[in-house]
């Protein structure tokens, strides 16, 4: 979940070395290796792939079946930060959908992808368990209820302007 | 819990945090801090008024209790300044006390808490809070007291159900599993909570995390396992750190690890965290997931009590499920089963959540009815509008009309309005909502959930999804309706896991109920509940325009003109009915129909 600073850079894959050495020998641990990778990296990078593959010995055409499975897995860098406009039933009824589309046209970008200049990545999940405040939008781990249309354009201009 | 101490407690669930429940934390602290107060400050997790959030408690030594709703930094001053140093609590914004009338009394008194006995009560973080409230002695009891056999017998006669949706009986799982001949078992316990629109199984673990750890350590010493997994939806990050606390200091007890409490029995838990795959609740796909791969559903029997994880028997249950367990034993089977309807037995947790006043997290005897729930706890409408249906069961359930208010909540009443009991994600709905767009939005869901393995609900529910579309962008046509009726049947009847057998419930539901919907869509191409936007025309009412130029300058498309302190107009060929400009206009200059 954490912002990606390594957003473009080289893969560096020392720090994923690390955490294969604490997994040796254990059973069923692609998905927490790939769920480690994710929080190292802000995504799974094809390098650290095959590294998993040879550590466990699975195939890597199973390891991308696994990450494409599974909506956590991103297979491209994120922003500085991430936006989650939460698509559960009780914020659908409450207007997700107006507050979605606030974002896509105050920042032009689409839920699944990122700004031009890697500030924001949007993305769409099933209720973040604040019903009771919906609308609801998480950015980074800082959540915002009882949005609008107007509201979520203020927000968005604060982190806008400090950056 | 007795202290000496005055205590100030918040509410730190996630919904209290969303509210800001750490702005409230750090003015407090100052406060405390600065003016050298002799309180204790202490955290505790939802306490089921989400609606009121944030929620501080003022606990008086004596066991009087003052909670206060709508906190903020400058009312926490407030009450410090009030209360605690003038010992005169602020009435008006007590939402429930014992000794004062509060605002929400009302909310508690038809609700009975036996799953929530410690959420709001307890500091989740505090494994002394839990053995402080009988925490543990379940365990105890168990150990010293009672054979395997014995809890089985206990669960059964109780009569619980799970509460992860099948409603299967409990003791009954427990002893299917531990008949199974193979030595090596697993418990596991599934907080994968896919429901997109419920927050029960989170709550309970963030808020008494204990509960569900004991109630799992007896499963495991009912079937006969040493090994636990919790597998937990990728989306907790609070309730996997409140768990990952709870395991470790549960060993440091003794209560987990080799020879609980001096009995030859060892059991450890492990954490699993999920990935984010609705199918992944599924029990035959949530064993895949643990095993690491693709969370892909199979075929039943062999069931899990027989061949589960890695080939062994396995026991699932659900966080609610377990989190009755101790309070069964220590309380007796018969207490519990007097609780209820026939059928089914003890409580339900709900998450109350939608256009209702008073959203939150609560818990009811089994037999009340969906009227009491909606008025008596939840307060009736938002805006006092009129109730049109009551979501349950997420994209495994359906909706209940108006006409079906009476409706008592248990097991097979439910089931016949075509809805079910399902998790406990209750979201309700008014006349502002459409019901085709509901059916849709569950539709979508479940359709790119699908794992993809059996063809009608990976293509058949594309195929549906696609005539909803088309019906809520006004291109529906005669046959829609009964298409989807077909396409529901077929769906229903030819896929493997309860994902795809459930997935048109939305529709069929709102299409017995809506019907009259549907037909205005496909027929009048209006959308009654003003929701399809393909289906509004948005107009300038000439008497409220003031000319103040704010639409036209928000509109994305140019397609409304006019000149300063004149009427503006809609170019009706350009509009894209974003709706862009009713937020725009401060004067509800815009019609919409
Ligand atoms: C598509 C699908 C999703 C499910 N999701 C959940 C879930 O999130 N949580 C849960 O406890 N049970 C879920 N279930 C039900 C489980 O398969 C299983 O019945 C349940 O965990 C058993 O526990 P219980 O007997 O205590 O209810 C789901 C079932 C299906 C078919
Ligand atoms: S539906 Fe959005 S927070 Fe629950």
């Amino acid at each position: 979940m954490g912002n990606s600073t390594l957003l473009k850079e080289k893969f560096n894959p020392e720090p994923l070395k690390e955490v294969l050495k604490e997994y040796e020998g254990e059973k069923g641990v692609l998905i927490p290796l790939l769920q480690k990778t994710q929080e190292l990296y802000g995504y799974v990078p094809p390098e650290a792939m095959e590294m998993i593959s040879e550590f466990t010995s699975i195939p890597v055409s199973q390891i991308y079946g696994v990450v494409t499975f599974y909506a956590q897995f991103r297979l491209k860098p994120v922003g500085k930060h991430l936006i989650r406009v939460c698509h559960g039933t009780a914020c659908h009824v409450s207007g997700a959908e107006k507050v979605t589309d606030a974002i896509v046209n105050f920042l032009n970008v689409e839920p699944g992808d990122t700004t031009e200049d890697g500030l924001f990545t949007l993305e769409t999940v099933a209720c973040l368990g604040c019903c009771s405040l919906a609308p609801v939008m998480m950015i980074d781990d800082e959540t915002y209820g009882r949005l609008d249309e107007k509201k979520v354009r203020k927000i968005l201009r604060q982190y806008k302007s400090k950056n | 819990m007795e202290t000496q101490k005055r205590k100030i407690v918040i509410g730190y669930g996630s919904c209290g945090i969303a509210a800001g429940a750490n702005k409230v934390y750090d003015k407090l602290r100052e406060i405390v801090d600065r003016e050298k107060i002799d309180v204790e400050i202490s955290e505790t997790g939802c306490i089921g008024m989400c609606f009121r959030e944030v929620l501080v408690e003022v606990r008086e030594p004596n066991g009087d209790s003052f909670i206060y709703g709508d906190v903020t930094p400058e009312r926490v001053e407030k009450i410090i300044e009030s209360h605690i140093k003038n010992n005169t609590p602020i009435d008006e914004w007590i939402v429930k006390s014992n000794k004062v009338e509060g605002s929400e009394n009302k909310f508690f008194s038809k609700q009975m808490r036996i799953v929530l006995r410690n959420c709001g009560e307890i500091n989740p973080e505090s494994i002394d809070d839990y053995i402080e409230r009988d925490g543990y002695k379940a365990l105890e009891k168990v150990l010293k007291e009672l054979s395997p056999e014995d809890v089985i017998d206990k669960i059964y006669k109780s009569g619980l159900r799970g509460r992860g949706g099948a409603g299967f009986p409990t003791g009954l799982k427990w002893k299917f599993t531990r008949q199974s001949p193979d030595p090596v078992k697993y418990m596991v316990c599934n907080a994968d909570e896919g429901d997109p629109g419920a927050f029960m199984d989170r709550s309970v673990l963030e808020g008494d995390p204990h509960s569900v750890l004991e109630g799992l350590t007896i499963a495991a010493y009912a079937i006969g396992a040493s090994t636990g997994y919790i597998y937990v939806r990728a989306e907790y990050p609070l309730a996997v750190k409140r768990l990952k606390i709870a395991i470790k200091q549960s060993h440091e007890r003794g209560f987990l690890g080799k020879n609980i409490l001096g009995s030859d029995f060892s059991f450890d838990i492990k954490i699993k965290e999920g990935a984010g795959a609705f199918v992944c609740g599924e029990e035959t796909a949530l064993i895949a997931s643990i095993e690491g791969k693709r969370g892909m559903p199979r075929l039943r029997p062999p069931f899990p009590s027989a061949k589960g994880l890695w080939g062994h028997p396995t026991c699932i249950n659900n966080v609610e499920t377990l989190a009755n367990i101790a309070w069964i034993i220590l309380n007796g089977e018969d207490t519990y089963a007097k609780i209820g309807t026939e059928k089914s037995k003890g409580t339900k947790v709900f998450a109350l959540a939608g256009k209702i006043k008073k959203g939150g997290l609560i818990e009811v005897p089994m037999g009340i009815t969906l009227r009491e729930v909606i008025y008596d706890i939840g307060g009736g409408i938002k805006g006092d509008r009129e109730f049109k249906a009551v979501q349950m069961g997420g994209p495994s359930g359906g909706c209940i009309p108006k006409s079906l208010i009476d409706t008592p909540v248990d097991y097979d009443s439910l089931t016949k309005t075509g809805a079910i009991m399902g998790s406990g994600g209750m979201v309700v709905m008014d006349e502002t909502t459409c019901m085709v767009d509901v059916a849709k939005f569950f539709l979508n869901f479940t359709q790119a959930e699908s794992c993809g393995k059996c063809t009608f609900c990976r293509v058949g529910t594309k195929r549906m999804l696609e005539i909803l579309t088309r019906i809520t962008e006004g291109e529906g046509k005669e046959g829609d309706i009964e298409l989807l009726e077909e396409l529901a049947e077929k769906i229903k009847k030819s896929s493997l896991c309860g994902l795809g057998q459930t997935a048109p419930n939305p529709v069929l539901t709102t299409i017995k109920y809506f019907r009259d919907e549907y037909e205005a869509h496909i027929k009048d191409k209006k959308c009654p509940a003003h929701k399809c936007k393909k289906l509004l025309t948005y107009t300038i009412i000439p008497d409220k325009c003031t000319g103040c130029t704010a639409c036209a300058k928000g509109c994305p498309v140019d397609a409304i003109s006019g000149e300063v302190k004149q009427v503006h107009v809609i170019d009706q060929d350009k509009c894209i009915k974003c709706g862009e400009c009713v937020t725009r206009c401060n004067f509800d200059a815009i019609k919409v129909e």
